[in-house]
C-alpha cells in the first residue's frame, strides 16, 4: 500500500513539475509535429495509405522514447545541480521508488506526443486513423509507455552512479529509433541487430501498436513489451542499491 | 547514553586529473575526528571553509561512506544501518539549493512527507504545524522561486522536521540570511532542543555558536583542535586582553614584529570596510598597548581599543595553531 502511494504521489509530483516548465512544454508540443512531418515525407511516395499510418505510428512512439531517454538524464543532472538528489537519497524510502515515477512521468508526457503525431498526420497530411483492433490498441499504448518508462528507469540508475551518464541518454536516442524499428522495418537490418532489438522494450511496444492498428490482435507483443519492461524494473531494482553504495563511497552525489 | 558517537572518523576523496597521463590525487577531508553528543544537546561544529564540517555531517547522515573510523547515531552504525538512521534523523542545509523551485512550498513539503513515510492522516496537520513554526503560513502555495533566502531556509527547516526526527543535523542554516531572518532562525533552532531534539549545528558565525550551543568542537584541516563549552573555549584563550588597532596599509613585516613580542599569544589582521584591524591577543597581566603602538610608527594608526577575549578570538587562535 505504502509502495503504491509513494509511486502514485511521485508520478503526480513529477507530472506537475514537468507541466510547469514552459520551455519543455513548447519543445514537447513541437517535437512530435516535427517527427510526424519527417515520417510523412519519408513514406509519401506510395499511393497506399498503410505505409503512411505505419510511419505515423513509428513517429508517435519515437516521441515517447525521446521524451524519456534524454530528459531522464537531464532531470537527474538538474537534481544534482539543485541539491535535491542528496535529499532524496537521504530519505528512508527505497530510491527505486523515487526514480521509477520520474521516468514513468516522462514517458506519460509521451502519450501527448503520440496523440499529437497521429492527429498532425491526419489533419495536415491526410493519414487515416483506422485502427483494426481498438481494444488491443488501447492496451498497447499504456503497455508501451510503461515499458519505455522502465527502460528509462534502468538508464536513470546509471545516471545516479555516473555523473556524466546523461550523455548516454542523448547518445541512445537515435540508435534506439533505428533498431527498434520505429521508422524502417527490422528486416532491413543485418541479422545480428535483431537480438539487440528484442532486448529493447520499444521494439515490442511499436510492434504491439502497429499490429493492433494495421493487422489485428497483438496481445503477444503487448505481453512481450510488459515482460521486457518488468525485466528492466527487476534489473534496476538490483542495481540501484549498488549504484547508491558506489556513489556514497566515491562521494559523487553532490558533484555536478 | 550518547545519541551521536563518532570515533576516529575519516574520509579521503580520490580524484583523477589529466587525460592521457591520469594522476590520482588523494585529499584527506576528515582525518580521524571523535566526539559525542548527548540527548537533547545542541552541539556546534565550527571551522573555516574546507575544514571538514560538511564532510563530517554527510557521513553522519549516511550520504557518504567513511574511509576509516565509525559513527553511530541512536546506536545505529551510519554505514551499515543507513535506512534505519535515515528514518530517525533530519537534515537541513543552508543556501539556495535543495528545493524544487517551480513548485510551491506546500508541494515540496508534501513530496518529502511521502518520502519519509508520514502517514496521510498525519501529513496535513504536521505540515500546518511546521508552517506555523517557521512562519510560512499564507505563503505555502507560492512557488519557491519567488521566496526570499530566509523563506527558503525556513522551508528547509520545515522539510527537515516533517517526520519528527529525534536528531537534527543543520549545516550552516543561517548562511546568507539577513540579520533579522537569521535571528528568527536562531530562535527556531533553540526551540528544537526545547522540544527534546538533539541538534548538530555547523556554522561560521561565532556569536551564533556562542549563543546557541551547549558544546562546541572546533575543526581545522580535518581534525578537531578543541572541544568544550563556549565558556571553556573562551577561557582557553587565557585571561589576557585583546588589543585592537585600526591600521591602514600595514606591512607584513610589521605584523611579524608584533607577533614576535614577548607577551603576545596571537596576532590577526582583519579587513573591515576601508580599514584593517590588527587584533593582538596578549597574555594575562601584560600591558602591551604602548609597545605594540611603538612598532606601528611607520603605519597610519586609527582607533585603539582593548577588550575581553570572545569565542571568535578562541576560534581564530585554535585554527591558526
Amino acid at each position: 500500500m505504502r509502495v503504491a502511494r509513494v509511486l502514485a504521489y511521485g508520478w503526480f509530483f513529477r507530472m506537475k513539475m514537468l507541466m510547469r516548465s514552459s520551455f519543455n512544454s513548447w519543445l514537447g508540443v513541437l517535437y512530435p509535429l516535427f517527427f510526424a512531418t519527417v515520417a510523412f515525407f519519408m513514406f509519401k511516395a506510395g499511393a497506399d495509405s498503410k505505409p503512411l499510418l505505419y510511419s505515423s505510428l513509428g513517429a508517435a512512439v519515437m516521441g515517447v522514447w525521446s521524451n524519456t531517454a534524454t530528459p531522464a538524464g537531464s532531470a537527474l543532472a538538474q537534481e544534482r545541480w539543485h541539491g535535491t538528489l542528496e535529499l532524496e537519497v537521504a530519505a528512508p524510502v527505497n530510491f527505486a521508488l523515487i526514480l521509477l515515477p520520474l521516468t514513468i512521468a516522462m514517458s506519460t508526457i509521451g502519450i501527448y506526443s503520440m496523440a499529437a503525431t497521429l492527429l498532425w498526420g491526419w489533419a495536415v497530411f491526410g493519414i487515416p486513423l483506422q485502427i483494426t483492433d481498438p481494444v488491443a490498441f488501447v492496451l498497447a499504448v499504456p503497455a508501451t509507455v510503461a515499458s519505455i518508462g522502465a527502460l528509462g528507469f534502468v538508464l536513470a540508475v546509471a545516471f545516479v552512479r555516473f555523473r556524466q551518464a546523461w550523455a548516454l541518454g542523448n547518445m541512445l536516442e537515435y540508435p534506439v529509433w533505428l533498431i527498434s524499428g520505429f521508422l524502417v522495418p527490422l528486416s532491413l537490418f543485418p541479422g545480428w541487430v535483431r537480438p539487440i532489438s528484442w532486448l529493447l522494450a520499444p521494439t515490442w511496444g511499436i510492434r504491439a501498436i502497429r499490429g493492433a492498428a494495421l493487422a489485428g490482435p497483438s496481445y503477444g507483443d503487448i505481453g512481450m513489451a510488459l515482460g521486457v519492461g518488468a525485466a528492466y524494473v527487476v534489473v534496476g531494482l538490483l542495481l540501484v542499491q549498488r549504484a547508491l553504495h558506489a556513489a556514497r563511497a566515491k562521494g559523487t552525489l553532490s558533484l555536478t | 547514553m550518547a545519541v551521536v558517537e563518532v570515533e576516529e572518523l575519516a574520509r579521503t576523496y580520490r580524484t583523477s586529473t589529466g587525460i592521457l597521463r591520469r594522476r590520482t590525487v588523494e585529499v584527506e577531508a576528515v582525518r580521524g575526528v571523535s566526539f559525542e553528543i548527548a540527548k537533547g544537546e545542541l552541539f556546534g561544529l565550527l571551522g573555516p571553509n574546507g575544514a571538514g564540517k560538511t564532510t563530517t555531517i554527510k557521513m553522519l547522515i549516511t550520504l557518504l561512506l567513511p574511509t576509516a573510523g565509525t559513527a553511530r547515531v541512536l546506536g545505529l552504525d551510519v554505514a551499515r544501518n543507513a535506512r534505519e538512521v535515515r528514518k530517525r534523523i533530519g537534515y537541513v542545509f543552508g543556501g539556495d539549493r535543495g528545493l524544487y523551485e517551480r513548485l510551491s512550498g506546500l508541494d515540496n513539503l508534501r513530496y518529502f512527507a511521502e518520502l519519509y513515510g508520514v502517514e496521510p492522516r498525519v501529513q496535513k496537520l504536521r505540515i500546518q504545524e511546521l508552517l506555523q513554526l517557521v512562519g510560512l503560513v499564507g505563503r505555502e502555495r507560492e512557488k519557491v522561486e519567488g521566496y526570499s533566502r530566509g523563506m527558503r531556509q525556513r522551508l528547509h527547516i520545515a522539510r527537515g522536521l516533517l517526520h519528527d526526527p529525534e536528531v537534527v543535523f543543520l549545516d550552516e542554516p543561517t548562511i546568507g540570511v539577513d540579520p533579522v531572518g537569521a535571528r528568527e532562525l536562531r530562535a527556531t533552532i533553540a526551540a528544537l532542543t526545547d522540544a527534546g531534539k538533539t541538534v548538530l549545528l555547523t556554522t561560521h558565525y561565532m556569536f551564533e555558536a556562542d549563543a546557541l550551543c551547549d558544546r562546541i568542537a572546533v575543526i581545522a584541516q580535518g581534525r578537531i583542535v578543541a572541544q568544550g563549552t563556549p565558556q571553556a573555549l573562551k577561557a582557553g584563550v587565557g585571561e589576557g586582553t585583546v588589543v585592537e588597532v585600526e591600521v591602514y596599509g600595514i606591512e607584513d613585516a610589521v605584523v611579524e614584529r608584533v607577533r614576535a613580542l614577548d607577551g603576545v599569544s596571537n596576532v590577526g589582521l582583519e579587513a573591515r570596510d576601508q580599514k584593517q584591524v590588527l587584533v593582538v591577543q596578549t597574555l594575562p597581566g601584560r600591558e602591551l598597548v604602548h609597545v605594540i603602538l611603538g612598532h606601528l610608527d611607520s603605519s597610519e594608526v586609527g582607533r585603539v581599543s582593548s577588550r575581553e577575549p570572545t569565542l571568535e578570538d578562541a576560534y581564530v587562535a585554535l585554527v591558526d595553531e
